[in-house]
């Protein structure tokens, strides 16, 4: 789960590292009393899970109440990189001397946690020159670790204390909340050499969440995402026209590969998981009915140990049901297939033996309707 | 370092060859006791099992144990299987490693990171092996398969398959056996950020197999396991044919898809990173599974000859 800014910044309040004043909104009339409380000027801040917002005017500046009319509204119908703004966050405006970047992350090569920390923060962190990196296991960073980094980067004085300080609160946020990243970009040192966190990326390991209910109030998912959730499957909305099924992540996202190779439109991925029963399939396509941009379905299921009549069984039922009212590209592999393809006869469910055979058919047809 | 080999089947001259005892962690469970009858049909000798509060019970002949400890006591077993839910995972593998398991095969799904890293840490102070977690396991075609793959895509033969993706390792590999290119074995990475048996360390626990003529590793988008490994074959020169799949080139940045680790940041996890090194490797990248038997064939002969 990947906190947004303010998120992020509520949890390292909440650990005593410092941020600038500010106050999040998702409509004007809030966020005109937002702006009453902090006092002009101040930043005005799209929430989105996305980098590049500065760059796509997602995070501008705002001077005066007439500017606020005009940005507040643009900067919340903004949309990067296919993320929408979630939320505003409203901003006091710091008088930085100097960006830094400091970030604590899951080192999956190593297996095990990393600082990164550069006295030449503020782009993005493939662009961040001069990196100290230093491994910490587990992610515990003890006092020397943290002042040796500091002076590494040449942090002094208070600059050095402060940074010290916020590199062990981000240490214990990381181990604490189980996060996979945490990342401050950029870490300002102020005109009276104190430091602040400007940004904050936070990735909490969804794996970990049932040990978290305080993190459930940051957690956003749409109601067909936590249907999924609870059936145990994992669904991606796109922007394509055709639902894409299987089971396992990696066969369901190389149907998805081979579909774009054939110029077909993704829709979805949803992975169903690694055995599949009549009753998954069907609340599979039970889910897919309901996102209205679906014109058909591309399946891709390895049979192995499960029989396919199992599966072809759902499909004849969710027809029955008026669940589906779009065609079917079926690939199933495994146990009984001629029996499966023999029940599926003069349905909308069309059986192929192979996957590439069943994406043709699904372009072509789901191209024809348009 | 522990030879797999050896701790899966043995020594020629073994009274024990090829029959390497295995306990199941979470026996009683509905998916442990379903895949425990899948593998004791293909031959796998499994001997205990181990459900807390079910000791002294029995799963069909299988004795059933309270702790690992007690399993590995009355059995001698090396080699242990856990299908408990991921939440009791750490606690499971702990009970295995402590009582001396040297080959643990972590099915679980969803196992947090920390879990899995505190398990790995473990490992490492008791010389043990991690397969896994969010694995399907380890078949050797035809003598033995520890884990939840179907038997049906495998046939016994001379290619080593290592896969991030489980219904992917069936796939490529049932397109292998059609093209009659056997397996020596297929070893499930799993699709985790984090991997017992990294496809780095995988890879060398395989390369000098006696029965290896070429290696085929399934990848997907997420981490560098793939860089790494196609720097690794160039630094060691292994002169054996390698072939490469990567799964996720549509994927958009950002998205978890289904596995914890399919996932890229920036270029970071990118299926273009993964295909330049495999290039720099001469590790030639199937476009779609049913492709790789094809670019091995390009490689070998149907007798394992390098062409």
């Amino acid at each position: 789960m990947r906190l947004l800014e303010y998120q992020a910044k509520t949890l390292f309040a909440e650990y005593g590292i410092p941020i600038p004043k500010g106050l999040t909104s998702t409509e004007i009339e809030q966020g005109r009393k937002d702006a009453a409380v902090l006092g002009f000027p101040f930043v005005i801040k799209a929430q989105m899970a996305v980098g590049g917002r500065g760059k796509a005017g997602a995070i501008q500046k705002c001077q005066n109440a007439d500017e606020f009319e005009l940005k507040y509204p643009e900067i919340m119908q903004k949309v990067v990189k296919g993320e929408k703004t979630k939320a505003i966050l409203l901003e006091k405006m710091a008088d930085i001397k100097k960006e830094l970047y400091l970030s604590l992350f899951l080192n999956r090569g190593k297996r095990c946690y990393t600082i990164i920390a550069s006295a030449d923060g503020g782009v993005e962190i493939e662009s961040v020159k001069n990196q100290i990196i230093r491994e910490v296991g587990l992610g515990d960073v003890d006092a020397k670790t943290a002042e040796e980094v500091a002076h590494t980067m040449g942090l002094k004085d208070k600059s050095a204390a402060d940074f010290v300080d916020i590199l062990q609160k981000l240490s214990k946020i990381t181990t604490e909340k189980e996060a996979e990243l945490a990342e401050i970009n950029p870490l300002a040192i102020l005109g009276d050499g104190s430091v602040v966190a400007l940004d904050g990326k936070v990735i909490i390991d969804d794996n970990a969440m049932f040990r978290h209910d305080e993190l459930r109030r940051f957690q956003e998912v749409s109601d067909l995402e936590e249907r999924a959730e609870k059936s145990g499957f994992s669904l991606v909305e796109l922007e394509g026209n055709i639902a894409v099924v299987g089971n396992g992540a990696g066969l369901v996202m190389s149907s998805l590969d081979m579909l774009s190779d054939h110029g077909g439109k993704p829709a979805c991925f949803l992975d169903v998981g690694g055995g599949a029963t009549t009753d998954t399939v069907y609340e599979a396509l039970t889910l897919i009915s309901k996102m209205k941009k679906v014109k058909g379905i591309l399946v891709n299921l390895y049979g192995g140990i499960v029989k396919t009549t199992t599966v072809a069984t759902a499909f004849i039922k969710a027809y029955e049901d008026k669940v589906l009212d779009v065609p079917v590209f079926a690939r199933m592999s495994g146990a009984e297939a001629d029996k499966s393809k023999e029940m599926l006869k003069g349905s909308r469910t069309k059986m192929f033996d192979t996957v590439e055979e069943a994406i043709n058919a699904a372009v072509m047809e789901v191209n024809k309707i348009g | 370092m522990v030879d797999l080999f050896e701790l899966l089947i043995g020594k020629e001259g073994d009274a024990d060859y090829k029959k390497k005892p295995v306990i199941i962690q979470g026996i009683t469970g509905k998916f442990g006791s379903f895949h425990t009858q899948q593998m004791l049909a293909y031959g796998t000798n499994i001997v205990a099992g181990v459900t807390p509060g079910k000791g002294g019970q029995k799963f069909e002949q299988t004795p059933i144990y309270n702790t690992v400890k007690e399993a590995v006591d009355a059995t001698g077993a090396k080699i242990s299987v856990v299908f408990v839910p991921a939440k009791f995972f750490l606690e499971a593998a702990i009970d295995a490693l402590e009582a001396g398991i040297k080959l643990l095969i972590a099915i679980p799904e969803h196992v947090p990171i920390r879990d899995s890293m505190k398990t790995i840490e473990l490992a490492k102070k008791k010389d043990a092996i991690v397969i896994g977690p969010n694995t399907p396991g380890i078949i050797i075609p035809g003598v033995m398969k520890i884990g939840i793959m179907p038997a049906s895509p495998f046939k016994p033969g001379r290619i080593a398959v290592l896969s991030r993706s489980g219904t992917l390792m069936y796939e490529v590999s049932y397109n292998l056996s059609l093209a009659n290119f056997g397996q020596s074995v297929c070893l499930g990475i799993g699709g985790d950020p984090i991997n017992g048996t990294p496809v780095i360390e995988a890879f060398d626990r395989i390369r000098n197999g006696a029965n290896i003529d070429g290696v085929v590793v399934v990848g997907e988008i997420g981490g560098d396991a793939e860089e790494m490994l196609a720097q690794h074959i160039i630094d060691t020169k292994f002169d054996k044919p390698v072939v490469a799949y990567i799964a996720g080139r549509a994927a958009p940045k950002e998205k978890r898809m289904g596995h914890a680790g399919a996932i890229i940041y920036g270029n970071y996890g990118s299926s273009e990173s993964k295909v330049s090194m495999y290039a720099k490797a001469n590790v030639p990248v199937a476009k779609r599974p049913a492709e790789v038997a094809m670019l091995l064939a390009g490689k070998l002969d149907i007798k394992g000859r390098i062409k």
